[in-house]
């Protein structure tokens, strides 16, 4: 049998089906704030233990490409990532949403998601091995460069104050520091509480900064949540379209940034997305507008966002190393199915592997139909609902779903405490999303320093091994590219200024 | 009406995404041993969903059901690897329907430096059911054909050999300074957050071996190669790979798994438990499939606990004092 006869089972009766139910699960599960696509996906696995391996896998995989899909609504609906790979989706989806154009935005969602999953998928199907390979040179020190450079991110994303977004950057550092660090297993401030060893969890916090100053906000403000939109309006989709059209350069770059990034095991969907959003930032005409409701804006992140799906199992597959959290939850369904990842997927368990990939093809198509008709509701419900329903309704998802991410209560402690502090830090001009990057970026750039500190020791040269390899170089060069872009536009404007005064 | 749908579809949906948090309100019955267990029982793994704490459980559940006809419902409370959800673990009820994971050496070790919020001899360990033997692997093109090929290229030059390995002070660190000890030589030790995150680093070449377990090299069989095993004997799945012992090295251990109750469990329900665990562990296809994955089954039952956990501890503790954990 060949690849196409293999991916034509997965359009069996049952598959489709199984597929069906999981976008549709995955939607709902990650459109709600703290459950996030490792938790739907971890829910259904033990489901999943009695279907054939090819169903179980259709099922897991459809219900994760939903969830980092619906992740989206909450940004957009309530400036709340609902997953972390959403949180640039907040940037531009919910300005847009305040001004009555939620469903446009839920419309470009669905769209861009479709185009990102669809790519991400063509790559598993066709480079996996090459890419995978590629995976493997990225070492610790390359690992410490790519967070550095995450960080200089900063400046691009922050809105006003570059030095406030080093402060809010400062902070998430800080923040990602209490517990029981991985290398060298030392206390940090814990302040000898029990529950603080475990660390501050990046979800909970990402709750917190995010949607407590909506809810202070909507109980603050008497105006209305959203924008009503006018009457008889349909989901846009022709709108949606054009929009589509004019940055498909962007949706393009997006998605094979969000492929890229994620055959890196680690580094995930929320860096992803965070670096497609500052490229089209970069390269757009209209980047004055960006964080004030511009289209390609949620069209970077969320393409992004859904190519890291097809994106980070090729690790997976190929390696038997989890590109993503939930890819770790699906390898271990794998596993006790007995099944191995590796070079045998591509050749004893090639059926498996591409009724799987076919599956995974399926379920991004079907996102379409079924998100925007899910989208629909959603938006009309949350816009039309009363505010004095939607804040507890909100207050209380976001505490039920911090707790359910370790089952925790001490987690909701931290998330609501972030949240205040991320209310009063806000309006100083200190906005969340340097904060998260300082904290999801944190380990990453901490661990990948001291790994290779050892191993520069260890080979006799600290600087060879920082400055001695040709991938390094090539992120360093990225690291002064990205902060010395913005100082550069700067200067030009300035000197523009100054000539057009002289004249 | 739209607002009284949207709210039934939200609290749909979270008691799909939450079938955790009704298991955690469930009544808390009386134990009676007799009919024990009579309905589902639920299981903490306090690591993250996934990894070999999480594979092992899964493996589990199913013979569970068939043995008692009730479900395994497994729960993850990840955090400070592992302490979050041993530190609450006695403060859960104890009617025998709640189980956690517990890991060696992590229970053994953690207690002995800092305040992680547990002590070793509060957890009520009632059965131990496998081990990830310590094996040392190398990239399958690595110039190291044999251990000695190891040792005698960290003679040559002290510290030159890295050799990556999963977190510190845990079942790696401690296999590392042991075997330096034996085997008297030099390494560098780097440690990378979880089993996954160390091998990448062998497989990438950043480092030269790495301390894993069979059940790595089970996983990578076409890309590493181990130099020795850990364990008291060959391995089915390796048969070709010495032990430590055969080479000279008086070395047994790894990644010890089994489960504890609350301490306020009655004696004659975790005999139960630990009975009906032992069962599981009888089971021919369970023993197959664990044993494919790469584990090697022991059986440490309730009332053999104290001795066990006595000689790992007595083993810890001479390392642990070479590490400095203890001072």
């Amino acid at each position: 049998m060949d690849t196409l006869s293999f991916m034509a089972a997965a359009l069996s009766p049952v598959n489709l089906m199984l597929a069906i139910v999981g976008v549709a699960a995955g939607i709902l599960i990650g459109a709600l704030p703290g459950l996030s696509a490792t938790m739907a996906v971890a829910v259904l696995v033990p489901v999943t233990f009695g279907m054939p391996p090819e169903a179980a896998l259709i099922m897991l995989g459809a219900i994760y490409t939903g969830a980092i899909y619906g992740g989206s609504y909450a940004a957009i609906l309530v400036n709340t990532p609902g997953t972390p790979s959403a949180i640039a989706t907040t940037f531009d989806g919910f300005p847009m949403a305040k001004r009555g154009d939620g469903d446009l935005a839920v419309t470009l969602s669905t769209l861009s998601s479709m185009i990102g999953g669809l790519v991400g998928a063509v790559a598993l199907l066709t480079l996996a091995p090459l890419l995978a390979q590629i995976a493997l040179k990225f070492g610790p020190v390359e690992y410490f460069w790519l967070a550095i450079f995450g960080l200089t991110l900063i400046s691009a994303l922050s809105e006003g104050s570059t030095l406030k977004g080093f402060i809010g950057a400062g902070l998430g550092l800080l923040l990602s520091t209490v517990g029981v660090s991985v290398i060298g297993a030392d206390i940090r401030y814990a302040f000898g509480s029990q529950f603080l060893l475990g660390g501050v969890e990046t979800i909970s916090a990402l709750i917190g900064l995010y949607c407590i100053p909506v809810l202070i906000d909507l109980v603050a403000t008497p105006s209305a949540h959203l924008e009503p939109p006018e009457e008889g309006r349909g989901i846009r989709f022709r709108e949606g379209l054009s929009l589509m059209w004019r940055g498909k350069f962007n949706a393009l770059r997006s998605a094979i940034i969000g492929t890229a990034v994620a055959i890196l095991p680690g580094a995930g969907g929320s860096i992803a997305s965070l670096v497609s959003y500052s490229e089209a930032r970069r390269t757009s005409p209209r980047s004055d507008q960006f964080g004030k409701g511009e289209p390609d804006g949620v069209i970077a992140t969320e393409t992004a966002n859904n190519a890291t799906v097809g994106g980070g199992f090729i690790p997976t597959f190929v390696l038997g190393i989890p590109g993503t959290p939930p890819d770790a939850v699906i390898l271990g369904a794998l596993l006790v199915q007995g099944f191995r990842t590796g070079p045998e997927m591509f050749t004893t368990n090639v059926g498996v592997t591409y009724t799987f990939i076919g599956g995974l093809f399926i379920a991004t198509l079907l996102m379409l139909p079924i998100g925007l008709l899910i989208g629909r509701y959603a938006f009309k419900s949350i816009v039309s609902i009363p505010k004095a329903l939607l804040v507890p309704s909100i207050a209380f998802m976001t505490i039920i779903g911090t707790y359910a991410i370790r089952n925790n209560p001490f987690d909701v402690v931290v998330m609501v405490v972030l949240g205040v502090v991320g209310w009063v830090l806000s309006r100083y001009g200190v906005k969340p999303s340097p904060i998260v990057l300082g904290l999801i970026l944190g380990p990453i750039a901490e661990q990948g320093f001291v790994q290779g500190y050892l191993m520069g020791n260890a080979s006799g040269s600290v600087a060879g091994a920082f400055f001695g390899r040709p991938l390094s170089l090539a992120i360093i060069a990225l690291v002064l590219l990205s902060v010395l872009f913005p100082l550069w536009r700067a200067w030009r404007t300035r000197s523009h200024k100054e000539t057009a005064n002289g004249h | 009406m739209r607002q009284t749908r949207f709210t039934t579809w939200k609290l749909g949906a979270l008691m799909g995404g939450l079938l955790s948090a009704a298991a955690i309100a469930g009544p808390a019955m009386a134990a009676d041993a007799g009919s024990f267990p009579d309905h589902n029982i639920q299981y903490i793994i306090p690591f993250g969903p996934g990894g070999e704490s999480d594979i092992s459980a899964r493996l589990q559940q199913k013979y569970f059901q068939d043995i008692t006809g009730q479900q395994l419902i497994i729960q993850y409370m990840a955090g400070g690897g592992g302490a979050v959800g041993w530190s609450q673990l006695n403060e859960m009820d104890g009617d025998g329907y709640t189980i956690m994971g517990t890991n060696l050496p992590h229970i053994i070790l953690k207690p002995m430096g800092k305040d992680p919020g547990f002590k070793t001899e509060d957890l009520k360990n009632f059965f131990y059911f496998h081990y990830s033997p310590d094996a040392l692997i190398v990239k399958k093109d690595s110039p190291y054909k044999t251990l000695d090929d190891l040792i005698a290229a960290a003679k040559k030059a002290p510290g030159s050999v890295t050799v990556s390995g999963s977190g510190t002070q845990s079942a790696n660190d401690i296999a590392n300074r042991r075997f330096e000890s034996m085997a008297d030589v030099k390494t560098t030790y780097i440690p990378f957050k979880g089993t996954g995150a160390a091998v990448t680093a062998l497989l990438g070449g950043q480092v030269q071996a790495e301390w894993g377990y069979t059940t790595t090299a089970a996983n990578h069989k076409d890309k590493v190669r181990m130099l020795a095993v850990a364990a008291d004997e060959r391995h089915p799945l390796f048969p070709d790979v010495p032990t430590f012992k055969e080479l000279g090295y008086d070395m047994t251990g790894g990644a010890y798994r089994g489960m504890a109750v609350p301490k306020s469990t009655p004696d004659d329900v975790t005999k139960k438990l630990s009975e009906i665990f032992g069962k599981i562990n009888q089971n021919p296809e369970f023993r197959q499939k664990m044993e494919d994955l790469g584990f090697v089954l022991i059986d440490v039952p309730y009332d053999q606990m104290d001795d066990f956990m006595a000689k790992r501890r007595a083993e810890y503790e001479k390392v642990a004092r070479e590490m400095g954990i203890i001072k």
